[in-house]
């Protein structure tokens, strides 16, 4: 029987009202009394000196209040990478300065030279025009291999366009390399993750505001985590202490990464407002979002997998160059290695790993953590080179992920890379899998679709992700630069009523809606009458954000801990009115009962002594009910799950539809079902994207040719199909208070290679022998493959 | 400057615009009718779809002055003060938004489908809504929701 509101309900969305009623209060919708506008002047060109920047012209515009250019930031901070990973040898990464505006040199098109602070938003673009920039050019690298062997340097400084060379585990790359060699099988496979732009719907916008009165600077901004900003801007970038920074992200409208990372016009914007003493604003245009905003995956890889000959899985290595970009972005360096190549395992007992990623510089755009973030890549590697083994030994796709899964008694586990997964059930998936995907009618569709002259092919997959990031000691000894924790205050009002106060931040997982959920199974009191605050460091205890899948596995769990800290205390007064102990007061659906007695309160009636104290014992309680937790998780929380897709590819032309698509999701207890299903629904169509559609393609002299929504292929209505999604396999998680695991990635990670398994197999059905085509599978490409 | 008179849900506004202000930039900024939102720059993306004269047109890709004389409705005037209008409600009912962001231009683009065919097939709600760009929901519970209005404005139509 379905539960109508706490954990397990599909409770209505109640942010939904705001949203679809046009009263959402995005960044953009923000307009403070006499602001100013922003109109950045970005780079046109890939990699050149600045033999000059004029800006006499652009100055004496109308309406403009000042141009400011790399030289007014000589002595500002750039932005920091929040991350340091250490390579083979030992050695520090290569670290560049990346500066707020351009000093001297641009290393990527729209990389920003100059700005213009202007009275309107026109006035502002009309200078920017104006400004004359002498570019001394440079060549310039796009493909990393160049980079890495003859390339000019991105940073002169660095001396060489290798960021870090890391191995993983190092100790392990001997015994890897004999298990291959002694191996009855080896499948290789050479492929590349196409680099992505995450496009959340709503552009950034960011506005600094500057008090003077008090000091105080606010920066209002669509960020998915409002005190990391705050951390890294204030400490690092502009040097303005934590109580003089307010950092407040209003309605976010998507993020999927892209808005973890601090970026320059935060801080330009913060800057501009202290020098001019006005609010100055910027707001993105879609144009500049595809050069600005950090981008996703653009990985190179090797895989190989050795098999014994039953099937077993032996050893796996992998060599990856991984593209970073022109600089260092927040998390970038975190991406394909510690939440990479720790997933090279899978949901597989494979004794043997080993992982090598060269991480390069490029003169693109900044490479960040997009949707699923490192564990998308090495999924995709992963299920791909399964299959292609799994039709190399003759072997059922299925029967060999069966074969070589981690079983359910083996739990918890540990991997050669690492992890210890604490809980899963891999085959329970894979049966629900065939079940709701009804693979055993698959072969009568495909001669139906063989009728109608498509090709039709199944794709099976499997993937496991490491979420509820992160315990912070252990991240900490892998180069992090944070903790990543979580933290809720809880705040009973005097009439009962609850106002929580989240260090996480929604950008659409409906946070409003969940997080009263928890809270009102735990405190036996209506939804309704608990509230959210989130999106403002002024309100809200010191919290890491929303990104890798850890708003209810790290978020949710400091919520039950103050939850839990309330309940202890308001025990202690509910005693002292029945003058019984805390110790024997039970407390359930709102009433505090003495055990074994008739005796009870209410909980409204605790709430009101609370703040009301005339008759409280004041010499051993504090008066006031609120609570506040920070979480740190054990581990990582192990998400996992099967997914099938049928494609139909039309031979003639290449054209790939996506005809079903099923997906078995393990995602431990699940708070609302429906947001769930949303979660899944959305990231399988990310995924679908990535494996048919988007591509951010440089040409070589480092312009970007799919810079708008004319070029860059989302995926649109008429490219998804209906979605049957399932998450009732549950192992709850074993180290958080919910035994929940998290769900927002799962969909990204799991789809691109089922769907590239599917339109393979397609392919081969048809008589073509075609092993891989890399992504995104468009017409072209399916077409050129079957043409060989 | 250019002199508009334009009718936005139901309230009459005169005044003067610059002749480059888009419809989007003109709803958003002089009339504070927020709830049209700028997604793209290109016509693509769908999230400023507004009614001008009864038809589902994208206001980015037009000129404040081209409304001039015409009725425009944005999502600030699909429900009443009561309730949600029923394709709100189904969005809601259903799941079909995240973030919200594009909200607003799907169900105007959803009751513009709707006027003009009241029975869609999901294949035509899917061709319907091409022009509209939802990054988080993968579409799925949009059709849905789209489809369960279809049905009930059937059967109260039956009744």
């Amino acid at each position: 029987m379905p539960k109508d509101n706490g954990i397990g309900a599909s409770s209505k969305r109640r942010e939904d009202v705001r949203f679809l009623t046009g009263a959402g209060r995005y960044t953009d919708d923000l307009n403070i009394h006499g602001q100013a506008y922003v109109c950045f002047l970005r780079s046109d060109t890939a990699h050149a000196k600045l033999a000059s920047v004029e800006t006499d012209q652009a100055s004496a515009m109308p309406g403009v209040l000042r141009v400011f250019t790399g030289a007014d930031f000589e002595g500002v901070g750039g932005l920091p990478c929040g991350w340091q990973i250490t390579d083979r040898n030992g050695e520090p990464m290569k670290e560049p300065a990346h500066p707020i505006l351009a000093q001297g040199k641009v290393r990527h098109v729209g990389d920003p030279i100059a700005a213009v602070v202007a009275e309107t938003a026109a006035q502002a673009r009309d200078a920017a025009e104006a400004i004359l920039v002498d570019y001394d050019e440079m060549p310039a690298v796009v493909d990393m291999k160049s980079a890495l062997e003859s390339g000019p340097l991105v940073h002169e400084d660095a001396g060489t366009n290798l960021c870090f060379d890391w191995g993983f585990v190092e100790d392990n790359r001997e015994a890897v390399d004999k298990a291959l060699a002694a191996a009855h099988h080896v499948t290789t496979l050479k492929l590349t993750n196409n680099r992505l732009v995450a496009n959340p719907m709503e552009p950034r916008v960011a506005i600094g505001d500057y008090d003077a009165a008090t000091d105080v600077s606010t920066l209002y901004t669509t960020s998915q985590n409002p005190h990391v900003i705050r951390l890294l801007m204030g400490a690092f970038v502009l040097s303005i202490p934590e109580h003089k920074l307010r950092v407040v992200s209003p309605d976010v409208g998507g993020g999927f990464g892209s808005k973890i990372y601090h970026y320059a016009e935060e801080a330009f914007c913060t800057f501009a407002s202290r020098q001019l003493l006005r609010p100055v604003k910027w707001t993105a245009s879609r144009s500049e979002a595809f050069i600005s905003d950090a981008h996703g995956r653009d990985h190179v890889t090797k895989i190989e997998l050795g098999l014994d000959a039953e099937g077993n899985f032996l050893a796996i290595r992998t060599e990856t160059l991984a593209n970073m970009g022109a600089y260092l972005s927040t998390f970038a360096p975190a991406v394909p290695t510690y939440l990479h190549g720790t997933l090279m395992a899978g949901n597989y007992k494979t004794p043997q790993i080993y992982v090598n990623v060269k991480a390069v510089f490029t003169n693109t755009v900044p490479v960040d953590a997009y949707r699923g973030a490192g564990r998308p890549e090495a999924t995709f590697q992963l299920e791909r080179v399964i299959d292609k083994a799994a039709r190399e030994i003759g072997m059922d796709p299925i029967e060999l992920r069966r074969k070589n899964f981690i079983e359910k008694d083996q739990f918890p586990y540990t991997t050669p890379v690492a992890l210890q997964y604490d809980t899963g059930d891999y085959a329970a998936t894979m049966d629900k899998l065939e079940e709701i995907a009804d693979i055993a009618g698959f072969d009568a569709r495909a001669a139906e679709s063989k009728r109608n002259g498509k090709l039709r092919g199944l794709g099976v997959n499997c993937y496991i992700e490491a979420c509820g990031i992160a315990p912070s000691n252990l991240v900490g000894q892998l180069g992090a630069r944070a903790g990543l924790y979580e933290s809720a205050t809880v705040r009973v009002n005097a009439t009962g009523s609850v106002t929580v106060m989240t260090g996480s931040h929604s950008h659409g997982q409906g946070h409003e809606t969940t997080f009263p959920q928890v809270v009102s199974d735990m405190l036996g009191i209506a939804e309704d009458q608990i509230n959210i605050v989130h999106g403002d460091t002024a309100n809200t205890p010191m919290g890491m954000g929303t990104y890798g899948s850890r708003s209810i596995a790290v978020g949710g769990a400091a919520l039950v801990r103050a939850t839990e800290k309330i309940i202890s205390k308001a025990k202690k007064i509910a005693a002292h009115l029945m003058e019984s102990s805390a110790d024997d007061i039970e407390f359930a659906d709102g009433q505090f009962t003495v055990a074994g007695t008739d005796k009870s309160v209410a909980w409204g009636d605790v709430c009101l002594t609370a703040y009301v104290p005339h008759n409280y014992p004041l010499d051993e309680l504090e008066p006031g009910l609120e609570e506040t937790a920070f979480y740190d998780p054990a581990n990582f929380t192990f998400p996992a799950g099967a997914y099938a897709c049928e494609v139909e590819v039309d031979a003639e032309t290449g054209k790939v539809d996506i005809v079903a698509f099923a997906a078995a999701d393990d995602f431990g207890n699940v708070i609302n079902p429906m947001i769930v299903d949303g979660q899944v629904h959305g990231g399988i169509a990310q995924g679908a994207g990535q494996a048919l559609l988007e591509h951010a393609v440089y040409d070589e002299t480092g312009q970007i040719i799919s810079g708008s929504y004319m070029e860059y292929a989302m995926p649109r209505a008429d490219d998804i199909p209906d979605l049957i999604v399932d998450h009732s396999c549950q192992t709850p998680c074993t180290h958080n208070p919910l035994g929940v695991k998290g769900c927002g990635e799962a969909g990204a990670i799991g789809s691109p290679p089922t769907i590239v398994n599917a339109v393979v197999d397609a392919l081969r059905r048809g008589g073509y022998e075609v092993d891989h085509i890399d992504m995104p599978l468009t017409p072209y490409r399916v077409w050129e493959a079957i043409s060989r | 400057m250019e002199t508009v008179n334009l009718i936005v849900n139901g309230s009459a506004f005169s005044g003067e615009v610059e002749g480059r202000k888009l419809l989007s930039d003109f709803l958003r900024e002089d009339l504070r009718c927020t709830g049209t939102h700028v997604g793209c720059d290109t016509g693509q993306c769908g999230a400023c779809v507004v009614h001008v004269g009864g038809k589902a047109v994208k206001s980015c890709s037009m000129f404040a002055w081209e409304a001039d004389g015409m009725e425009v409705a944005t999502i600030e005037g699909m429900a009443d003060e009561e309730s949600l209008g029923d394709i709100q409600q189904a969005f809601q009912d259903s799941h079909a938004l995240q973030c919200g962001f594009c909200t607003p231009g799907m169900v105007m683009s959803a009751a513009a489908l709707l006027d003009e065919n009241p029975n869609p097939t999901d294949a035509e709600i899917r061709d319907y809504l091409e022009g509209n760009l939802c990054r988080c929901t993968g579409y799925h519970n949009i059709v849905k929701a789209i489809r369960s209005v279809a049905e009930r404005r059937a059967s109260a139509g039956a009744a």
